[in-house]
């Protein structure tokens, strides 16, 4: 293998992690403050449809991605609707959306399927394309990737460097301590939740638009579950979440490349790996495993080492707050 | 801010989730150009429209039935067990095994069958519960990853060991041996067996949660993990308990599916019954005197559905669209909240409620 061609496979590795990237930065910030949407699967499968239809019918793919946020956001809203408001299990509802979203798609895409649409247009940045090596991997490619970078680096400063990101934080760590602050607890989550689905909804139509072109009955189906997995491996920070969802691409690529070589092994195993490395990867995050690598670190980096691989959970996650007013009723 | 009470009476919650559902697949139905009147005709013909209508739906109930049942258990300890689906799949694969590869008397083979099958959903279910208690990786993570690969591992076996000889077709194994199947009632696929077990099945769980002191753990365990630890309940036994017992039920059911649905192991051998059966305990608020007849409704739209898909060549997918709208319009409007979890604690702020 040359350098052009590992060049090549990485620059495909970058191009198809994106959705998730987008993904994953979606419900991060949802996670964050407090609203877990664990309808990713079917919310990805209706806005891929969604957002390829749309795309063909107008015959524009800005229209698509337009619409497929309406869809992710729409079902992210009855989730925080269902939490906030009438106090119900974002579980449960979110687990009956996935199943939804997921026949509605195949329903309403049914005479949509297995035919030719509208795509997103290859776009190199011009100069920073022909840097060697990284032009190519990073900078060859469509706006969606561009948007998918951009919205990494925009999550994380807007999460953990700006008055607003602090106030979307404290909502999901100390609502308590937020509301005695001045912040609206809720009408942060309802925002924040939408937002977060708005961009799963894209990631969906990232796919049928861009990546993975056109529309199938169930077209990105269990690829919305790796999301949610990443988001926990990736410690909740759009950054960590990106690293995952490259490395994920990465074991992909890696496993279809070890199939080329290796055809006499069953294609049965390949497909095994994602769901392999998600159990593996869960089972990492759990245990202490990190805790121990940071021990025999030299003393003078742990703190920082530890600060970078702890996962934490935010503490009021897919917990309800009531504002201490509407007790008073 | 004013926040309004909405606690509605379940009879008028269950009516409007009732009208909402047709509503929804009445505007999916005129989208497509097909009259609601005549999509729902088709969809009642094709559940009740002759006694085979019937006993087919019949026949798809039990497994549903099964599942839920085991589910109960679950969502009683606070555990969301979505791998219920691969470990009715699981079952499938272990009766598979024995009807394939044993040769023995019918009695003895069905017994070995159904009695794999239950020990293959349990080990399944007995991972993923390891894996929350031991390793902290969440149930609903653990039990969707072992989902894919029991799907993964059925196609293995179609496409490889359990091929058939003359191969080609990536669909299914070889029809069993005749004395391996579950007797049928005439020319169904139900097996009249099966229905029995069931409902021995539904009748234990009742009263297993009524009146045994497990079952009352189970229900400390679900209401509070907390005070229920220092009460003295091993949340870790019963954990990995209340999981595998609920494996062993889905197996069952799997076992079923192959030995009486169908007569081999086929690729998707589950298609889905397992999640289907998490919507039925959801819309049962976890009472298991209901999930029986939820699970027949169900059943009987999910087979009427596929009348409607010969008929009008609309996907059969607005079956599963009208009971997911269903149960969620019952699960936000509904007053009960038994679909308590352990991550929904509330907070102390509100005592008074």
């Amino acid at each position: 293998m040359n350098d052009t061609e590992l060049v090549r496979i990485l620059s495909s590795i970058v191009l198809q992690s994106t959705p998730l990237i987008i993904a994953v930065c979606g419900e991060t910030i949802g996670e964050r403050v407090g609203v877990v949407n664990l309808s990713l699967d079917g919310t990805m499968l209706l806005s891929a449809m969604t957002g390829f239809v749309a795309g063909l019918l107008s015959g524009s793919v800005w229209i698509g991605f337009l619409a497929a946020a309406v869809v992710g956001a729409f079902f992210a809203w009855i989730i925080a609707f269902g939490s906030i408001r009438l106090r119900k299990d974002q579980f449960a509802v979110g687990f009956v959306l996935t199943l939804l979203g997921d026949e509605l798609s195949a329903f309403l895409g049914q005479n949509y399927t297995r035919i030719p649409g509208e795509s997103v247009h290859h776009l190199g940045i011009p100069f920073l394309k022909d840097i060697p090596i990284l032009g190519p991997i990073f900078f060859d490619h469509d706006p969606v990737v561009y948007f998918a970078f951009l919205l990494i680096g925009v999550t994380w400063w807007w999460l953990f460097r700006t008055q607003p990101g602090l106030r979307l934080r404290s909502a999901g760590e100390r609502p308590e301590s937020g509301f005695a602050r001045g912040v609206d607890v809720n009408r942060l989550r309802y925002v924040y939740a939408m937002i977060g689905g708005g961009l799963v909804g894209i990631a969906g139509a990232a796919y049928s638009l861009d990546i993975k072109l056109g529309w199938s009955e169930g077209h990105t189906r269990g690829l919305g579950w790796i999301a949610l997995a990443i988001v926990i491996f990736g410690g909740w920070s759009p950054i960590r979440g990106a690293v995952g969802s490259l490395l994920f691409g990465a074991s992909k690529a890696l496993a279809a490349a070890l199939q080329r070589r290796f055809p006499e092994v069953s294609v049965v195993a390949f497909n095994a790996t994602p769901w392999l490395l998600m159990i593996v990867v869960l089972l990492l995050v759990g245990s202490d495993v990190t805790e121990r690598l940071v021990l025999i670190m030299p003393r003078r980096v742990q703190p920082r080492l530890r600060r970078l691989l702890r996962v934490r959970p935010p503490a009021a996650l897919g917990v309800a707050f009531s504002t201490p007013e509407s007790q008073g009723e | 801010m004013r926040r309004i009470r909405w606690h509605l009476p379940n009879w008028i919650v269950v009516s409007i989730a009732i009208i909402a559902s047709l509503l929804v697949t009445s505007l999916l139905l005129l989208l497509f150009g097909v009259s609601p009147m005549d999509g729902f005709g088709a969809m009642l013909l094709g559940a009740f429209g002759d006694s085979t209508k019937v006993l087919s739906v019949t026949a798809f109930w039990v497994p549903l039935a099964l599942a839920s049942a085991g589910l109960i258990l679950t969502f009683t300890a606070g555990l969301w067990n979505i791998g219920v689906e691969g470990q009715i799949i699981m079952g499938a694969v272990a009766a598979s095994w024995v009807a394939l590869r044993i040769d023995a008397p019918r009695p003895i083979l069905l017994v070995l069958e159904l009695s794999l099958a239950m020990a293959a959903g349990a080990l399944w279910a007995g991972i993923t519960a390891l894996l929350k208690t031991r390793g902290k990786v969440h149930e609903i993570f653990g039990g969707l990853a072992l989902n894919n690969l029991a799907i993964i591992f059925t196609n293995y076996l179609i496409s490889g060991p359990w091929q058939p000889p003359e191969g080609g077709t990536f669909r299914g194994t070889d029809p069993f041996q005749a004395k391996a199947l579950l007797p049928l009632y005439r020319d169904s696929r139900l097996s009249p067996l099966s229905v029995i077990i069931t409902l021995v099945v539904i009748a234990l769980i009742y009263f297993v949660l009524r009146g045994t002191k497990w079952g009352l753990r189970l229900k400390a365990l679900g209401k509070n993990p907390r005070s229920a630890f220092i009460l003295g309940v091993s949340s870790e036994r019963e954990t990995i308990l209340a999981m595998m017992i609920c494996g062993a039920f889905a197996g069952l059911g799997g076992s079923v599916r192959v030995l009486s649905w169908f007569d081999s192991l086929r690729q998707s051998i589950s298609g889905g019954i397992g999640y289907l059966a998490l919507l039925v305990v959801m819309l049962s608020a976890t009472r298991i005197l209901l999930t029986p007849f939820i699970a027949f409704f169900f059943s009987a739209v999910l087979n009427g559905s596929i009348t409607l898909q010969l008929r009008t060549q609309l996907h059969s997918s607005l079956g599963g669209i009208l009971t997911g709208v269903m149960v969620l319009f019952v699960l936000l409007f509904s007053g009960t909240r038994s679909l308590k979890l352990p991550s929904q604690k509330t907070l102390e702020v509100e005592e008074d409620e």
